[in-house]
């Protein structure tokens, strides 16, 4: 069940820990994935969340997953984690091994779960979205009380489908969440660069959705933000839009040394580090201590090095294998 | 039996799985109050509403996406596609998701959905509306791709292509919705992977699918006439493909003529060409022969674009040719 | 090279008539070519100057490939391809280059040899035989070398190989006075092609034979008063032939052809006579012996049997037989079984005449000039009824000449 905020402050610290505690896990699990990385144990493309934790965390942990989707891009690490994948199994499809959340046949950018409604993990710049789109279809024809968030980045909004898809959710009136998650980069491109309008939280203005700016480093913003989107969403069937601005500490990718930006720029974001927003803020409040901080810390380093021993430990899958799952 | 044509087998088949079925919708452009492009979902939106039978703008890539998520969510669609010509706007929604969904996920999630419209060339359309494209669905793994050509087959097969789990392309032909066959009202399904012998022969083997099969018969009678008895075969189905039937066919035959209508590069008829010489080397007496469409696109001159085009005449030259007679 | 015989898949160079310079007009003899059948002269088909000769004497060539370059007098050929023939032992490793410089790798020397080149293996180089022919062919134990393609560029095909047909076989004279020595002797083209046809002959076809006594009295006095008239001696062998060519076209089944899915009876008698040579044997054939008499047959066999002994018959004179004698009384031959010629039905085998004492029908004893004859059929086409009817009519017209006129 989602936790629903209320002003009762039982619930409110209930919130906050889980919010904190899907952050860190999501931060933890990413350096570890950069060290494995870095010795070789992950190929191909790896793109990692870090930065951006408060955007996942904030609007997945409105959901209810029984009745609710997610629908993902390429770096989905964040998305797959807050929707309840475990960090074992998430490790071991980054290592290619048959333990994995896809049995080793997607690896970082498509990560999968029937059971926790996750569909991807796409690795093609805006071909998820009418792709989600479709999924809420399916919700409004079955008369399922779901609604489906669908996450992109704000490379993905110049592309056609995007275009495409918020009209065709708009004229059959589709329970779907559109967030843009502007990290302000398309690759090494600054978005400013190719965008005609740079707030690109009006772009779906022109189909008749109203969407809406959220600072995506306070983790709070954004849970309020999507909770009243996917509200509307579910109960009149109104899609929404939401530009979540972000920001990544790491390249692109972990083959990207990022030096389209300056050094001063990434010290100036980490200073409104979304983790540490929160933990001040709860702090504050009386949710946490520094000692149940470190014990927390600690137990989730813990969770992501017994990630990569189950990783490492697990099996890669048999070459029979590659003919497997091609067809029904 | 009753005499039914094209466009009317194919809508008995969805008429009936959707009756059968609620999850299976139909979307597309001009799907419902308009009948249909080519009036294969005429009357439909009667019958089922607005919720299973539905309009959609002119966006391919994002109305077919549709159907793969909404068949990774449990729905059966059928996507029409106006024409193939138009489906290549959405060629990234069935190469990048419907194709390889089920593989990327380990699994956990297939797209049962269909993907029909007409394919192949027409009639004075030119080279953006007049082509085949068979060759870059049946390129993919993870794609049934099916090309009838009868009535009868047709509604056998798309019947099949809903009730199946994968993701079916399903290649019809504008020219043959008007042609007629017999069709019955009882129950049945065509499986795929079987091919149709349409006639038996002991000289040299055709092989062909979907439109060309009428200019393939049409030939086959012109060289029976010569006293060359060749084996006509319908493929059906590209993927899966019928291997069983052409080398039995080609082992016979020990000759082998094949006839696809898509460019010859890289195409199904090129790729069934190695197959036989690879399976069937020791049985060949003449070269396998292809013949493809023209290398060119389509002209709009209506004596050229015949001329690009497989013909009977071509397949003829072609079968004597391995038969040392030309 | 073009082919000079319908089987011919190589030839030899014998000799140039021609040499480099020459001007040429078409239909000039370039040179002498040896075939598997026979020796040619090669014509030529252009006119110019013979400016290169790539195939050197007492090489092989394979029918497609160039033996000679003609062209305009003065004409450049540094650009066309003239890879000379070569044997094995005059082929040279390209050296490498010292070091990797600026300049080309250096080209080997052509050398023209007059040595013949080692033959190639048991594949006809360089012709095309489809992979089903090649399989059949494999199976059957035919080489291909001596089967004609008819396919395009001579692509052997199915039905080349399914109508292919060994040469009947040669019976030699025993060498004399060669004195006895180990000697490796390379089977030679024409040796090749009756080995391989001959054996499979035999193997394809299921022979059997029946024999009949003949006896001569009528006939060979009837010859001795016609060659007294005439002053000019007609030949046994006439005689034998015109009585068979009428004794088919009474059993035309025995004057033809088994072609698997059909059986091809001929609309003539084209009767091929089997003749030693030194290096094999040849079979020239009288055409149409059905319509000529028998002077006229006698006046064909010697002529052909003249150019046969000096290896000068042309292809037409040698091919196309519908049925085979083979006679062999000369040498002293009392009785003997041949090997079918295919594509032929049967062949006659002839064997020496002797005098015996014969019992007649009035059981008085007499001495009789009589001679066997040893008809081989292929039992896919002729049961022994058939063939038995055939012989014992041979045996009444050979008997009672008059009755052939009937």
């Amino acid at each position: 069940m989602a936790l629903s905020r209320k002003k009762n402050k039982e619930s409110n610290k209930r919130l906050s820990l889980k919010l904190f505690r899907t952050m860190l896990l999501i931060r933890r699990f990413e350096e570890r994935a950069s060290q494995m990385y870095g010795i070789r144990k992950i190929g191909g493309f790896c793109h990692l969340y870090i930065g951006q934790e408060a955007v996942a965390a904030g609007s997945i942990t409105s959901l209810d997953l029984t009745k609710d989707y997610v629908v993902s891009a390429y770096r989905d690490h964040g998305q797959a984690l807050a929707c309840g994948l475990s960090p074992d199994e998430l490790m071991a499809e980054l290592f290619g091994k048959k333990t994995g959340c896809s049995k080793g046949k997607g690896g970082s950018m498509h990560f999968f779960s029937a059971e926790k409604h996750m569909l991807g993990g796409n690795g093609i710049v805006g071909s998820q979205i009418p792709v989600a789109t479709g999924v809420a279809l399916k919700l409004k024809y079955k008369k399922e009380p779901g609604v489906v968030l669908c996450f992109f980045g704000d490379g993905a909004i110049h592309q056609g489908a995007f275009h495409e898809s918020l009209n065709l959710a708009k004229i059959w009136d589709l329970p779907i969440v559109y967030i843009c998650e502007n990290n302000q980069y398309g690759m090494g491109t600054d978005f400013k660069r190719v965008s005609s309008v740079t707030e690109l939280s009006i772009t779906s203005s022109a189909y008749g959705i109203a969407g809406e700016q959220v600072d995506g480093m306070d983790v709070m913003k954004v849970y309020d933000a999507v909770s009243r989107k996917t509200a509307t969403a579910r109960n009149d069937h109104v899609p929404g839009f939401l530009e979540i601005k972000t920001y990544r500490y790491k390249g692109h990718s972990m083959s990207d040394p990022a030096t389209y930006r300056t050094k001063e720029e990434v010290a100036a974001y980490k200073e409104q580090d979304p983790i540490l927003l929160l933990k001040v803020q709860m702090i504050k409040n009386r949710e946490i201590t520094e000692e149940k901080y470190k014990k927390l810390d600690n137990e989730i380093k813990e969770i992501c090095r017994n990630a990569v021993s189950f990783a490492e430990g697990s099996e890669e899958p048999l070459v029979e294998s590659l003919y497997k799952d091609i067809i029904a | 039996m009753a005499e039914k044509s094209m466009r009317e087998a194919l809508r008995m088949a969805m008429d009936e799985e959707m009756a059968r079925d609620k999850n299976i919708i139909l979307l597309g452009e001009e799907v419902a109050q308009y009948n249909g492009a080519y009036k294969v979902s005429q009357g439909l939106l009667d019958k089922y509403g607005p919720e299973r039978v539905i309009d959609t703008p002119i966006s391919e890539e994002g109305f077919t996406g549709v159907g793969v998520g909404a068949a990774m969510a449990g729905l059966r669609p059928i996507v029409e596609w106006m024409t193939f010509n138009f489906a290549l706007m959405a060629i990234d929604q069935i190469y990048s998701n419907a194709s390889k969904m089920r593989y990327m996920s380990g699994g956990q999630f297939g797209v049962p959905a269909v993907f029909r419209g007409p394919n192949g060339p027409a009639e004075y359309l030119a080279a953006q509306h007049s082509q085949a494209l068979q060759s870059i669905y049946a390129h993919v793994p993870g794609l049934k791709v099916v090309s009838p050509s009868t009535p009868y087959d047709a509604k056998g097969m798309l019947k099949s292509a809903i009730r199946d789990d994968n993701p079916v392309i399903f290649m019809e032909a504008e020219l043959m919705y008007g042609w007629k066959g017999e069709v019955p009202d009882k129950e049945y399904l065509i499986p795929f992977g079987e091919a149709a012998v349409k006639q038996k022969g002991n000289d040299v083997t055709l092989l062909g699918f979907s439109k060309p099969m009428s200019v393939i018969l049409e030939a086959a009678g012109e060289l029976t006439k010569e006293g060359i008895n060749a084996e006509v075969i319908d493929l059906r189905s590209l993927r899966p493909l019928d291997e069983h039937s052409i080398y039995a066919s080609v082992r016979k035959t020990n000759r082998c003529v094949i006839i696809d209508e898509a460019w010859p590069f890289a195409s199904v008829g090129s790729h069934i060409g190695w197959l036989i010489s690879k399976n069937c080397f020791d049985f060949l007496d003449a070269p396998v022969e292809l013949v493809s469409s023209e290398d060119v696109p389509m002209p709009y001159n209506h004596t050229l674009e015949l001329a690009a085009q497989p013909s009977a005449e071509k397949i003829i030259r072609a079968a004597r040719r391995t038969l040392y007679r030309e | 090279m073009l082919a000079l015989s319908p089987t011919m898949e190589s030839g030899k160079i014998a000799q140039w008539s021609k040499k480099e310079g020459d001007p040429i007009e078409s239909g000039d003899v370039l040179c002498q070519v040896e075939t598997d059948k026979t020796t040619m002269d090669y014509e030529s088909t252009s006119e110019g100057a013979l400016l290169k000769i790539i195939a050197p004497e007492g090489s092989e060539v394979n029918v497609g490939d160039n033996i000679a370059i003609i062209g305009e007098k003065g004409e450049d050929i540094s650009e066309l391809p003239s890879e000379t023939v070569q044997p094995e032992s005059e082929k040279k490793e390209i050296a490498e280059p010292e070091q990797a410089t600026h300049q080309k790798n250096p080209q080997e020397k052509s050398i023209l040899t007059a040595q013949p080149a080692e033959s190639e293996g048991n594949f006809p180089r360089g012709v095309p035989v489809s992979p089903l022919a090649r399989k059949m062919a494999a199976d059957k134990g035919i080489d291909l070398h001596s089967v004609k393609g008819s396919g395009p560029r001579g692509r052997i095909v199915k039905k080349d190989v399914e109508g292919y047909s060994p040469p009947q076989p040669n019976l030699h004279a025993p060498p004399r006075g060669a004195a006895l020595r180990d000697e490796i002797i390379p089977v030679s083209e024409k040796r090749r092609v009756i080995a391989q046809r001959l054996s499979n002959s035999f193997y394809s076809a299921p022979h059997y034979s029946l024999s009949v006594e003949v006896v001569l009295e009528t006939l060979l006095s009837a010859r001795t008063r016609i060659n007294k008239s005439s002053g000019e001696k007609i030949s046994l062998n006439a005689f034998i032939v015109k009585f068979t060519a009428q004794t088919l076209v009474n059993h035309p089944m025995v004057n033809s052809s088994w072609e698997y899915e059909t059986i091809h009876r001929y609309g003539t008698v084209d009767i091929a006579l089997a003749v030693a040579q030194p290096d094999g044997l040849i079979t020239p054939v009288v055409h149409d012996c059905e319509t000529k008499g028998i002077r006229q047959i006698d006046h064909d066999l010697k002529e052909l049997i003249g150019k046969a002994r000096e290896n000068r018959l042309a292809p037409e004179e040698y091919s196309g037989g519908t049925f085979t004698i083979s006679n062999l009384g000369s040498m002293g031959i009392r009785e003997f079984t041949a090997i079918i010629n295919p594509p032929q039905a049967a062949i006659l085998a002839v064997g020496e005449i002797v005098k015996k004492p014969l019992v007649d029908e009035n059981n008085d004893l007499a001495v009789h000039n009589t001679m066997m004859l040893t008809l081989s059929c292929d039992h896919r086409i002729l049961d022994g009824a058939v063939s038995a009817a055939f012989l014992s009519d041979l045996k009444k017209f050979l008997e009672y000449p008059i009755e052939a006129l009937l």
